[in-house]
C-alpha cells in the first residue's frame, strides 16, 4: 500500500515560538552582516588580521557551511533511494536545509572579501581558479536545488524530480570536491596534502551535512511535539557513523602522508604535537569530540534508534568539523613557508616562526552571522513551504489515523510515497 | 598627472604602458632602458628580470626596501601586519649553516605564476614582458593569491590608504592585494627599478636589472658568467628573479 505523506507548514501551530526562533536567527545574521560591512569599510586590520594568516575564522565557518550544505543535499538525494520510504519525506527538508546552509556560507565568504562589491562586475571569471569554479558551482547548485524543491512540491513538476535531483546531487558532489581543491591544489603549501583534500572534504561534507540535517530534522520533530521515529533515526545515525569513519580514515591517511615525507614531518609535528593550540584542537576537538564521541554514541544498534544519541553525535561532529577546518586551514597557514628549505632564516615575522592567530570577536560575529542567516532562511522556508511531515512512513498506520486540522498536504492529494 | 608631479602615472598608463626595448649599461647594475612609445602595450619579446648578487648584499643594508617604500608609497611597519613589497632576509644563521647570506625577497615575477592561476577575477595577471601585476579595479580581496605565492611576496591592504601612502607611483587601495611591480611605471618610462638604482647609488650594486631574453643584456652576460639560482627552483615556476651566491 502506498502511504500518502502529508506535508505541513511549520510555525502555524506555535507562531510565537517560530517567530522567536526567526528573530533570534535574524538578529545573529544582521549582527554578522553589520560586522562584515564594518570590516569592509574600516579595513580588516580591526580584526588583527596579518599577512600570514589571511583566511581565518570566517573562512572556517564558511567552508563548514558550504560542505554541510552539499552534504545535506547528498543525504536528501540519497535517503529516498537508499532508505526507501523512510527517507522519502526528507527530500524537501534536506533540499531546503542544503540551500540555506550554502547561502549562509556564501554570505560569510562575501563579507570576508576585501572588496566584495567588485565581484558583481567580475563576469569574466578564471576557470583555472578553484575559487571561481566554486562561485559557478554555488550559483548552479542554488538554482538547480531550488528547481528541485519546486519539483518536489509542485505536482505538475514532479516528473522532473529524478532529473533535478540527480543534477543537483552531481553539482553538490562537485562542490565538495572543488572546495577540497581550493587547498589541495596549492602546491606551495604541501601541508594541505594535495589531492587527498578532495576525498577528505567530500567525506567531511557528508558527515557535516548529515549532522546538520539530523539536527534540523530533530528540531522540527521536537517543535511538532513528536518523538524521533526509531527506524528513520537509526538510518540517519548509521549514515552519520559511516561518514564519520570515512572522514577519520582519510584524515589518518592525510597525516600519514605528511609524516612519511621528511620535508613535511616538521609541519605534521606542528599540527599534531608541538604547535601550541593546534595539537590541542586536533586531539580534543577533532579526534575526541569529532570522531571518538560520536562513534561511541552511535556504535550500539539500540543507541542509533534514539533521537538524543543522534542529536548528541551530530553536535559533536559539527564541533569536531569546525576544529578540523581550523587546524587545517589556519594551522596550515601558520606554518612558515619554506622559501629556503632546510635552512634557518631571519626576515619578516612570518619567515621565522609560526603565526600566533587568535580569532577576534569581529571574525566570530561574521562566522556566526552566516549560521544565523542559514537558520533564518530555513525557518522562513519552513513557514511558507510545506516541507515537514507529521509522521514518517515507518509509522504509516498512525499517520492515516491522524486528522490534525493543521496538517496540510503539499499538493491537493498529498505525495505518494514509494512503498 | 600634474607638472609638479612628473613621476605620477595613472593606472591605465601603468597597466597598458609600453615596455622598453634595448638597454645601455652605465655601471654595474645601473643602466638605461629605452622607453617605447606609449600605448603600444608590453613587448612580448622582452622578459624583464633581476639578478641579486648576495655576495654584495650586506645584512644591515635596507636601501632597496627604503627606495621601494619611497617610490611606491607603502607604509613602514612590521611585515606581518603591514604591506611589505620587498623585505630583507638573512639565510643560514644556524650553526650548521655556516656563512650567512643576506638578500632581498620580493615578487619573483614567475613565468608560471600560481598567483595568476588561482585568481578568480583575472585581477592577477602577467604582462607580455613578464611583469606580474594586480589590477586594483578587478581585485576582490579574496587573498587566494597570497595563499598560493610560495614567497610571501604579496600583502593585503587591510587599512584605508592614507594621503601620504597614495603619493606613490602605483595605485593602492584598501581591500586589495599588492606586491612588487618591478617598478613597471619606471620601466615603461625607460628607467630602471628604484631598488636597483638605490643599491647602485649606495655602492653595493648587488642588483642587476635587464631583459632576460636579450643575449647582449647585462643581466644575461652576468648570468652566463656567474652561477645564479631561482628561489625554490623545485617548484618549476621559472621566476624572473635569480640569486647569485646562494649555497
Ligand atoms: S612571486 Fe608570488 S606574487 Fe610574484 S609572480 Fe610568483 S607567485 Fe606571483
Ligand atoms: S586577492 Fe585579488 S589578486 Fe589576489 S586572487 Fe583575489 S582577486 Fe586575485
Amino acid at each position: 500500500m502506498a502511504a500518502r505523506i502529508r506535508y505541513r507548514y511549520l510555525g502555524r501551530e506555535h507562531p510565537f515560538q517560530w517567530l522567536a526562533a526567526l528573530a533570534g536567527a535574524a538578529l545573529v545574521a544582521l549582527g554578522g552582516a553589520a560586522t562584515g560591512l564594518y570590516l569592509i569599510t574600516a579595513g580588516h586590520h580591526v580584526t588583527g588580521m596579518d599577512n600570514q594568516v589571511v583566511w581565518g575564522l570566517p573562512h572556517v565557518f564558511a567552508i563548514a557551511l558550504i560542505l554541510a550544505g552539499s552534504g545535506a543535499f547528498g543525504i536528501a538525494a540519497l535517503a529516498p533511494r537508499l532508505a526507501g520510504p523512510l527517507g522519502h519525506p526528507w527530500g524537501r527538508l534536506g533540499t531546503a536545509a542544503a540551500i540555506a546552509l550554502l547561502l549562509g556560507g556564501l554570505a560569510i565568504l562575501l563579507l570576508d572579501l576585501g572588496s566584495p562589491q567588485r565581484i558583481l562586475a567580475a563576469v569574466w571569471l578564471n576557470p583555472l581558479s578553484s575559487f571561481s569554479r566554486n562561485i559557478a558551482l554555488y550559483t548552479a547548485f542554488t538554482a538547480i536545488a531550488l528547481i528541485h524543491l519546486g519539483a518536489l512540491i509542485e505536482p505538475r513538476m514532479r516528473r522532473y524530480v529524478g532529473i533535478t535531483g540527480t543534477l543537483a546531487a552531481l553539482v553538490a558532489l562537485l562542490l565538495a570536491l572543488n572546495v577540497g581543491s581550493i587547498f589541495g591544489m596549492l602546491g606551495t603549501r604541501p601541508v594541505y596534502g594535495g589531492a587527498i583534500m578532495m576525498p577528505l572534504f567530500l567525506a567531511s561534507a557528508l558527515a557535516y551535512g548529515t549532522a546538520a540535517f539530523a539536527l534540523v530534522w530533530q528540531a522540527v520533530l521536537r517543535s511538532q511535539g513528536q518523538a524521533s521515529p526509531p527506524a528513520a533515526t537509526a538510518w540517519l545515525a548509521m549514515a552519520l557513523l559511516t561518514s564519520v569513519i570515512a572522514t577519520a580514515a582519510l584524515l589518518v591517511l592525510h597525516f600519514l602522508t605528511l609524516l612519511y615525507q621528511p620535508d613535511l614531518q616538521e609541519a605534521a609535528r606542528f599540527l599534531l604535537i608541538d604547535g601550541g593550540a593546534y595539537p590541542i584542537l586536533f586531539w580534543i576537538g577533532v579526534v575526541a569530540i569529532g570522531i571518538i564521541t560520536p562513534t561511541l554514541l552511535l556504535l550500539r544498534r539500540p543507541a542509533r534508534a534514539r533521537g538524543r544519541a543522534l542529536v548528541g553525535a551530530s553536535g559533536c561532529v559539527l564541533a569536531g568539523g569546525l576544529a578540523h577546518l581550523f587546524v587545517v586551514i589556519v594551522g596550515g597557514q601558520a606554518i612558515p613557508l619554506q622559501i629556503f628549505p632546510g635552512r634557518e632564516v631571519t626576515g619578516a615575522g612570518f619567515d621565522e616562526e609560526a603565526a600566533s592567530y587568535v580569532p577576534s570577536a569581529w571574525e566570530a560575529l561574521v562566522g556566526l552571522g552566516g549560521v544565523g542567516l542559514a537558520l533564518a532562511i530555513l525557518l522562513l522556508a519552513l513557514r511558507v513551504l510545506p516541507l515537514t511531515v507529521k509522521h514518517l512512513p515507518d509509522e504509516a498506520r498512525s499517520m492515516h489515523a491522524d486528522s490534525d486540522p493543521v496538517t496540510r498536504s503539499g499538493s491537493e492529494a498529498g505525495e505518494p510515497a514509494p512503498s | 598627472m600634474s607638472d609638479e608631479q612628473p613621476t605620477r602615472v595613472s593606472r591605465r598608463q601603468v597597466l597598458g604602458g609600453a615596455a622598453a626595448l634595448a638597454g645601455v649599461s652605465l655601471a654595474p647594475g645601473l643602466f638605461l632602458v629605452q622607453a617605447q612609445a606609449a600605448g603600444t602595450g608590453a613587448d612580448s619579446s622582452v622578459r624583464w628580470g633581476l639578478l641579486v648578487d648576495t655576495t654584495r648584499c650586506p645584512a644591515d643594508c635596507e636601501a632597496c626596501v627604503d627606495a621601494c617604500q619611497a617610490e611606491n608609497g607603502w607604509p613602514t611597519g612590521e611585515a606581518t601586519e603591514h604591506p611589505q613589497w620587498i623585505r630583507k632576509m638573512v639565510v643560514g644563521t644556524g650553526e650548521r649553516d655556516g656563512a650567512e647570506q643576506a638578500l632581498p625577497v620580493m615578487c619573483q615575477h614567475c613565468a608560471d605564476p600560481p598567483c595568476v592561476s588561482v585568481c578568480p577575477t583575472h585581477a592577477s595577471f602577467k604582462r607580455d614582458d613578464g611583469i606580474v601585476l594586480v589590477d586594483k579595479h578587478r581585485c576582490i580581496g579574496c587573498r587566494y593569491c597570497m595563499m598560493a605565492c610560495p614567497f610571501h611576496a604579496r600583502s593585503f591592504v587591510d587599512a584605508p590608504v592614507t594621503a601620504h601612502a597614495s603619493e606613490g607611483n602605483y595605485p593602492r587601495g584598501k581591500g586589495t592585494v599588492e606586491a612588487c611591480t618591478l617598478c613597471v611605471h619606471r620601466i615603461d618610462r625607460g628607467e630602471i627599478p628604484a631598488c636597483v638604482e638605490r643599491c647602485a647609488q649606495e655602492g653595493h650594486a648587488a642588483l642587476v636589472f635587464g631583459d632576460l631574453n636579450d643575449p647582449d643584456s647585462e643581466i644575461r652576460r652576468a648570468l652566463r658568467e656567474r652561477v645564479a639560482t631561482p628561489l625554490r627552483g623545485d617548484l618549476g615556476l621559472d621566476p624572473g628573479v635569480r640569486y647569485q651566491g646562494l649555497s
